[in-house]
């Protein structure tokens, strides 16, 4: 019951953007459990490896539709013209079996169609058939790795343009996280990697940076001007940022996600086997990785390197004595508790009156308070514009 | 404060008068033409997609693919597919080195699926040597993978030896039972001349498939009586073939002792262990060296029996043929046969080895049509053929006729190729995806417009309407695509489009934050949207952007399916640009001067003590007045 009610308080802060959660100090957390999950798909990738569908080995499938089709019917009609692989027959909704032969005879594709027409009573028209050269799947992965790196190069040029290279590097990671966690969870689920696959794999890439763009821009705009003051780290800004679009984040996953996973439902519950669900599972399994790493590892990472730079471990410097000296001087004044956030408010509001911002709930204040400063900065540019 | 409002009065309207006037004119032209309906993909519609890729040619150079070349096989193989009757089948190039063919449900689709497959060079060859063997079919002989394969063709390799049986055997086995057939006294001939041995094998065809046999004789009217004309070339040739049993005995003779010239020892040994009855010995689709010698296989057997061959360095070019023509024999009896004309410089070379030929005995008197590493006919030559046409006779069956001619006039691609995926999708399955892809959509649509509302209440309702005239606009656009420039709706596609509710979705999403954030700095609403705006539409521009590269480069890097998937992606991204500046933002604003929204109704979405806003009351008390005096004064 207290765990119910405490998700709704959460869900509460949520909706009225009161949530403040420290993504940026406490991103040692996300970083290791980001390496835990990476590591496991790594391990899953280079151990267990990929199942590669025919289509990366050649061979062909032929789905035949007939009520009551049973997979040892299939077995049987197959039987003669199987090679040295054994074919794999799977029983696909409710009155269809797909039969998978390794063979690579050009030649017995159509015999077989007409064989299994045969001995299944089933009109050829009912059979759907595909034939797979062997390098088919290596043609399209290649050509798939071949856009990954152009994306890539293109997109750090753009965002190194549009932001900054840090963000570039930043949002790049996060889309090789979210790649590698996709691929190590086909490996080690088993899930069957086919040019459907593929596609959804490329997907992510957009809508990885794409999530992830999203999260910057308001970044960006939190951490303007930055180094003009000394309230605040570049790390809490940009925290600031992070927890301003965190209902936009969650929204937009649960948007994205509900279509993606009404199709997953529909593509591997009700049809089966295809390319619907291939699509379908990969865009799922890469959509929340995305969410996750536009949140807990782009940003995080972005203002690790941007405190790097000599401007702002001098901001932090001055930050910190700035705080110490705010702390004496409350310490003196005998206010205990609050230290930093007091200190924090105080400082930032000089025009609002002191009395609210101490009555305010302790989640609520900084948030508050920062949007309103920033605001002011942003007032002139936004009347010049008009 | 007077500013960001001013800018955005009289705006709005009109950008909703002009995206229904978008939409009304999109919408007329769809049911002007007629086009009401996405033109479906294969996949979804039912019928056969062929994948070819082009290989480099023998020396692994890719000089070859280009588009210039690309472009004639695309014509060439358009031709192939059309010559079966295939109605709306879609070739073209995709990529630098891929050919698709898309042959919708209908008639000649199998036909035209294996004509597509033949698709290499063709080469005219001389038959240096030729040697029958029993077909053993595959299924009959599971066990002979190619490790094991040399044993099968022991019985027949030991060439020297046991040729001289086999070798006769075969120059009659083939003959024979067609003699058997249609002309006993042709059979009769074979022995003792060369022209003979021609008639009978033309006659040999004539039984059946007959494709490795067959015979060429002059394309004239004149040449009608073949009788005549075989001894009129036989004469040169009569001195040397005196002896009909040396006939058969040249080949041994030859193999062990002087070589047929050309025939070197490792062309023997191929040749030796070459057993035709495995299909993965027989050459097809093997990329030959036209300059080579070329030890292979028929490509198909023949009552029974097929053929192995060493052939000669490749004589005439099957880009030196200008047509081929199945026909009726003018004025004689016999079944259909294969007209043939060659080029200018194709004249000149059947001359030469058509006059060279006609003095050799069987089987040195043929040549070989080699088509993609096998040979597809092999006829004898009985007389020099000046005139650059001729016709293949034997007796072949009206389909075989023209599978010849078609093979002949359209094998001669400047690429060889491979086939990369064959699918056949059969209309059932294929309405059955597009069904399931449909009810993904609707439920997909559904469940994010029940979050929307729960979410967002009053502006769940502006982001479902926004959505729904950008599904709008993607139908329609995806209608006229199909006239304009060919799109077709494949199943990808429709994935595409259900992913891109989410990114379409988002966009309204950034909005609304924005709006609610400036709700919640205690603005009322107009203010607050104006205000939001140019913050979002920046966002929304940057991620779009970031979005549409991603599908562009899929789109520019993609083979086959994944185009489809590619394209809808870009489109959509697109339309919700289009939608967000022309429908979502000034419906806002329009929306943010009525009073369920401005004096933030509990259902509006928008209620500023719902969403934590600053000083909740006091504030508005205060500011209030302000605002809505504000856009009287404008």
């Amino acid at each position: 019951m207290s765990r119910l009610s405490g998700l709704r308080s959460v869900g509460h802060k949520l909706y009225t953007g009161e949530i403040e959660y420290d993504f940026v100090g406490k991103k040692k957390r996300w970083y290791a459990l980001s390496a835990v999950i990476l590591l496991l798909a790594l391990g899953g990738w280079l151990g267990r490896g990929l199942q590669q569908g025919i289509e990366f080995e050649g061979g062909a499938v032929y789905t035949v539709k007939k009520d009551g089709v049973t997979v040892s019917q299939a077995r049987d009609a197959i039987d003669e013209f199987r090679g040295d692989h054994e074919p794999i027959i799977q029983k696909v909704g409710k009155d269809e079996v797909r039969i998978q032969i390794g063979s690579k005879e050009t030649e017995n594709f159509n015999q077989i169609r007409t064989a299994l027409s045969e001995k299944l009573a089933v009109p050829v028209d009912n059979i759907d058939s595909e034939l797979v050269g062997p390098s088919w799947g290596k043609e399209i992965s290649e050509k798939a790795l071949q856009g990954l790196l152009i994306f890539m190069v293109l997109v750090v040029i753009y965002l190194s343009i549009a932001f900054e290279w840090r963000m570039a590097m930043a949002a790049l990671v996060a889309l090789i996280h979210d790649i590698v966690i996709t691929v190590g969870v086909y490996a080690l689920v088993g899930f069957e990697v086919t040019p459907g696959t593929v596609i959804g794999l490329l997907t992510i890439l957009g809508y990885s940076l794409y999530d992830t763009v999203v999260v910057f821009d308001t970044v960006k705009e939190t951490t303007r001007g930055i180094a003009k003051q000394n309230k605040m780290t570049f790390s809490e800004a940009a925290n600031r940022g992070l927890n301003q679009t965190l209902v936009r984040s969650i929204n937009t996953s649960v948007v994205a996600l509900l279509p993606v996973g009404a199709l997953l439902f529909v593509g591997g519950g009700l049809l089966g086997a295809g390319m619907l669900k291939d699509i379908a599972l990969s865009l799922f399994v890469g959509l929340a990785a995305g969410a996750f790493s536009s949140i807990f590892i782009a940003t995080p990472m972005f203002a690790d390197l941007k405190e790097r730079t000599p401007e702002m471990r001098q901001l932090a410097k001055r930050v910190a004595q700035h705080r110490a000296a705010q702390a004496k001087a409350s310490a003196k004044a005998g206010d205990a508790g609050e230290v930093v956030a007091d200190g924090d408010d105080d400082a930032a509001d000089g025009d609002d009156e002191p009395a609210e911002a101490g009555s305010a709930s302790r989640v609520g204040a900084p948030r508050r308070q920062q949007p309103s400063r920033s605001r002011s900065r942003n007032r002139p540019s936004g009347k010049r514009k008009h | 404060m007077a500013a960001p409002k001013s800018s955005t009065r009289g705006h709005p309207g009109r950008a909703l008068v002009f995206i229904t006037v978008v939409i009304a004119a999109l919408y007329g032209i769809m049911f002007a033409t007629g086009e009401t309906t996405p033109r479906l993909g294969i996949d979804l519609a039912g019928g056969t997609s062929v994948t070819l890729e082009a290989k480099p040619d023998a020396g692994g150079s890719r000089d070859a693919i280009n588009p210039g070349n690309m472009n004639t096989a695309v014509q060439i193989i358009r031709d192939r597919v059309n010559a079966f009757g295939v109605s709306e089948a879609e070739v073209q190039t995709q990529g630098e080195n891929h050919i698709v063919i898309n042959i919708p449900k209908g008639t000649g689709e199998k036909e035209a699926v294996e004509q597509v497959g033949k698709t290499a060079k063709l080469y005219f060859r001389p038959v240096l040597k030729a040697e029958s063997q029993p077909y053993v079919p595959p299924a009959a002989a599971p066990s002979t993978p190619p490790a094991t394969s040399p044993p099968p063709p022991a019985p027949s390799s030991p060439a020297p030896t046991s040729a001289a049986p086999s070798n006769p055997a075969q120059g009659q086995a083939t003959t024979t039972p067609p003699a058997a057939t249609t002309s006993a006294s042709a059979t009769g001939s074979t022995k003792p001349s060369t022209s003979a041995t021609a008639k009978s094998t033309s006659s040999s065809s004539a039984s059946s498939s007959a494709k490795p046999q067959g015979r060429v004789i002059p394309n004239l009217p004149e040449a009608t009586p073949p009788p005549a004309t075989p001894p009129a070339a036989n004469p040169p040739a009569a001195p040397a073939t005196t002896p009909p049993p040396i006939d058969m005995t040249t080949s041994p003779t030859q193999t062990d002792g002087t070589p047929v010239p050309g025939v070197t020892p490792t062309d023997e040994e191929k040749f030796a262990k070459l057993n035709c009855s495995d299909p993965a010995q027989r050459g097809i689709g093997n990329t030959t060296d036209p300059k080579a010698n070329l030890v292979t296989c028929d490509s198909e057997p023949t009552e029974g029996q097929i053929q192995k061959y060493i052939l000669g360095p490749a004589v005439i070019d099957g880009t030196d043929l200008d047509s081929s023509q199945a026909q009726l024999p003018q004025g004689r009896a016999g079944g259909w046969e294969v007209a043939l004309k060659f080029d200018g410089s194709g004249t000149a070379k059947f001359k030469k080895i058509t006059g060279a030929l006609a003095t050799g005995q069987y089987p040195t008197n043929r040549f070989a049509v080699e088509l993609d590493g096998a040979v597809v006919v092999a006829p004898t030559v009985s007389q020099e053929l000046p005139t650059g046409e001729a016709v293949i006779t034997g007796d072949f069956s009206r389909k075989e006729a023209q599978a010849l001619s078609n093979v002949l006039k359209y094998g001669a691609l400047p690429l060889t190729f491979t086939q990369s995926e064959v699918s056949t999708v059969s209309a059932a399955l294929g309405s059955d995806q597009l069904r399931g892809g449909l009810i993904a959509g609707a439920i997909g649509l559904f469940l994010v417009a029940l979050y929307s509302i729960m979410y967002y209440r009053g502006l769940g309702i502006v982001s479902l309407v926004s959505l729904l005239v950008s599904a709008l606009l993607t139908y329609a656009i995806m209608c006229l695509l199909g006239r304009g420039i060919g799109f077709a709706l494949n199943l990808p596609a429709v994935c595409g489009a259900i992913a891109a509710i989410g990114i379409t979705a988002d966009s309204f999403i950034v909005y609304f934050e924005r709006i609610r954030d400036e709700v919640r700095e205690g603005k009322s609403l107009q203010p607050a949207v104006a205000r939001a705006w140019p913050r979002a539409r920046r966002t929304i521009l940057v991620s779009d952007f970031v979005s549409f590269l991603a599908a562009a480069v899929l789109y520019w890097v993609s083979v086959g399916k994944v185009k489809g998937f590619a394209f809808t992606l870009g489109l959509t991204t697109l339309l919700d640009i289009v939608v967000v500046f022309l429908f979502t933002k000034p419906l806002m604003v329009i929306l943010a001067r009525k009073k369920f929204f401005a004096s933030g109704h509990p259902w509006s979405g928008l209620d500023p003590a719902r969403l934590g806003a600053k000083r909740p009351l006091a504030y508005r008390a205060t500011r209030r007045p302000r605002p809505t005096v504000e856009p009287k004064e404008a």
